[in-house]
């Protein structure tokens, strides 16, 4: 588990720099549950038609031990491809995703951040038989996934594959957080221009994450990050005591956040 | 220099929907294939969209639109080098009659070492039974108990059974099918383990193959062995030597001898060929199964030297396609000049 990683970090030709988080072993466990469960599914209807099949032609003057025993032969090829094609099928027809990754939200995808080829979805799969041993608990595909710093199993490092955590975010409503008109240090242009002068692109980064997320803040440290930064650009930009009586702190740093990336808005 | 947020989200955002639309219907319908005018605009929107996450991060450093284009990125990147574009198109019978083959002979060496370390636990089950019989029954696992019963009285028993019209026989095909082909993928994937227990699965298979054969040889039953197991084995063995070869190649990659590539970039370079090993392994135990199935357990006097000609007739013909087919012809022009 030392040294693990929890994203791909991913450089393109165009110089763009991004992570992709990599999936936790305990929601790939989930989705292993959930593939499991439709296998299951899967091999049980089937089975119930081959046998129906079966039943009605086993009716058949000399023909019926025949056809009897044909269905059962073609039960066992049926579940044994249902067991090894599901994931390589799933995996090929939704680029990367089973039924059970689709639910949580994982994607296969190759450890350069591209997209699956046949080849690697195949031995992905192929392997699985050496990550489920002994006997079919994955054992040897959870020891690997714990020690390896990518959460690979077995097949996952022979095709050079990684399974990842999707996350589809909308564009964040900036408009909807900084409304304009609600900023009282824009009716102070040259205060403004001071305050933006005095305030370097890092500590505008701070605020402006303080502000984007502060949801996910607890409430007493809330409380503290704003008192803080509020602290700090009083003392960098003073503005009169008549535009900011009253304000909270989380106030003042929203109307700091608003003046430095909002120029127009004056 | 600060970024006028607001007003760059409200410029760009189109751009971004856009692209996320387009990726959207790419994942969800991956094998359409775009127009020229559609690929073009989605390379068009993933620079746009990559340079305003370039400008985002270096001027405004907001952590939320900064998150949801680093997504978008990654994404469209995802999609724009996928590689099911240039993926060949398969043609079976090429695959078939000069892949197949070709990459057997590349990997002579690692089929080399698989046939030989089946061979020598051969040797090892011959010789230990030579010396104590007894080891007989210890040997021989419980799923071929009937193998312990003595040779003479079985050739005895099946010989005088009468056709039985192919009853059970697909359910015992597609068992032996199913059986062979999960012991070939795993004698292959257990390569994986530096070669070990590729090493161990073959030897093993060995030693059975050596008990049995020298039990019904020493028992006077070499035709009888040779009538059962030769139509079937002589496909049968060599897929599952193949198996353990595409186990050993993989093992060379663990170990990486002679090269200075990465894990990863040795594995790229050697996957094709291990599909390609276990795709032909595949198909030559299907056939192994139906013939094990539908002529291997008759066992009439009268028919065993049909029997025996079959199987010859058969290793040859998959020794010549193992060892010529898919041979580039000598370019007879250039050596006239």
């Amino acid at each position: 588990m030392l040294g693990k990683t929890t994203s791909l970090e991913i450089q393109t030709p165009e110089g763009v720099h991004f992570q992709i988080p990599i999936a936790s072993p305990f929601s790939r466990c989930l989705a292993l549950a959930i593939d499991l469960a439709v296998i299951l599914a899967i091999s049980m209807i089937l089975y119930q038609v081959i046998n129906l099949i079966a039943s009605f032609g086993a009716a058949i003057p000399f023909l019926g031990s025949m056809i009897a025993d044909m269905g059962s032969g073609v039960m066992i090829v049926v579940q044994f491809a249902v067991t090894t094609f599901y994931g390589m099928v799933l995996e090929w027809l939704w680029s990367g995703q089973t039924v059970g990754k689709r639910l949580f939200k994982l994607r296969v995808i190759d450890e350069r951040g591209l997209g699956l080829s046949l080849k690697q979805v195949i031995i992905r799969n192929l392997f699985r038989m050496l990550d489920i041993l002994p006997s079919t608990f994955y054992f040897i595909g959870s020891i690997s996934c714990l020690v390896t710093k990518r959460c690979q199993r077995i097949g996952d490092i022979a095709a050079g594959t990684l399974v990842v955590r999707e996350t589809q975010e909308a564009a964040p409503a900036l408009g909807e957080l900084l409304k304009p008109g609600a900023n009282s240090f824009a009716s102070l242009p040259h205060l403004e221009a001071r305050l933006r002068q005095r305030t370097t692109p890092e500590e505008a980064r701070v605020a402006m994450d303080a502000v984007t997320r502060r949801n996910e803040l607890a409430p007493e440290s809330r409380l503290e990050l704003f008192s803080q930064l509020a602290g700090y650009f009083r003392e960098i930009a003073e503005f009169p005591e008549e535009i900011t009586l009253g304000l909270s702190d989380e106030q003042y740093v929203r109307n700091v956040v608003d003046s430095l990336y909002r120029r127009t808005s004056a | 220099m600060l970024l006028d947020l607001d007003k760059f989200i409200i410029k760009e955002r189109p751009y971004w929907e856009e692209l996320a639309k387009l990726v959207q219907t790419q994942e969800e319908n991956p094998s359409k294939r775009p127009t020229l005018e559609e690929v073009q605009r989605f390379h068009y929107l993933y620079q746009r969209t990559s340079s305003d996450l370039v400008k985002l991060k270096t001027f405004a450093g907001e952590a939320e639109t900064s998150r949801f284009l680093e997504r978008l990125v990654a994404r469209a990147y995802s999609r724009l080098h996928a590689r099911r574009a240039r993926t060949m198109p398969f043609r079976p019978w090429q695959w078939l009659t000069q892949t197949f083959p070709q990459t057997f002979r590349r990997h002579g060496l690692a089929f080399a070492l698989s046939i030989g370390t089946f061979f020598l636990g051969s040797a090892f089950g011959a010789t230990a039974l030579k010396f104590n019989y007894e080891l007989k029954s210890d040997f021989i696992p419980p799923q071929f108990s009937h193998l312990n019963e003595k040779p003479s009285k079985r050739v005895e028993r099946e010989e005088k059974a009468e056709f039985d019209g192919f009853e059970n026989r697909h359910q015992f095909s597609a068992s032996l099918m199913t059986h062979n082909t999960k012991v070939t993928i795993l004698t292959m994937v257990t390569g994986f383990l530096w070669g070990i227990f590729t090493f161990v699965l073959l030897f093993y298979n060995g030693i059975l193959i050596g008990v049995v054969g020298f039990d019904y040889l020493a028992d006077g039953q070499g035709e009888f062995l040779t009538a059962w197991l030769l139509p079937h084995g002589s496909f049968e063995l060599p897929a599952i030597f193949i198996g353990g070869q595409a186990g050993l190649v993989i093992a060379h990659a663990m170990f990486g001898w002679g090269t200075n590539l990465r894990l990863r970039e040795r594995f790229a370079r050697i996957r094709t060929d291990l599909l390609t090993l276990i795709g032909g392994a595949g198909l030559m135990l299907i056939w192994a199964g139906i013939v094990e199935s539908f002529l291997s357990q008759y066992h009439s006097p009268g028919f065993y030297p049909y029997k025996i000609g079959f199987g010859a007739v058969q290793l040859l013909a998959l020794i010549l396609f193992l060892s010529f087919c898919g041979r580039k012809k000598p370019n007879l022009q250039h050596q006239n000049i």
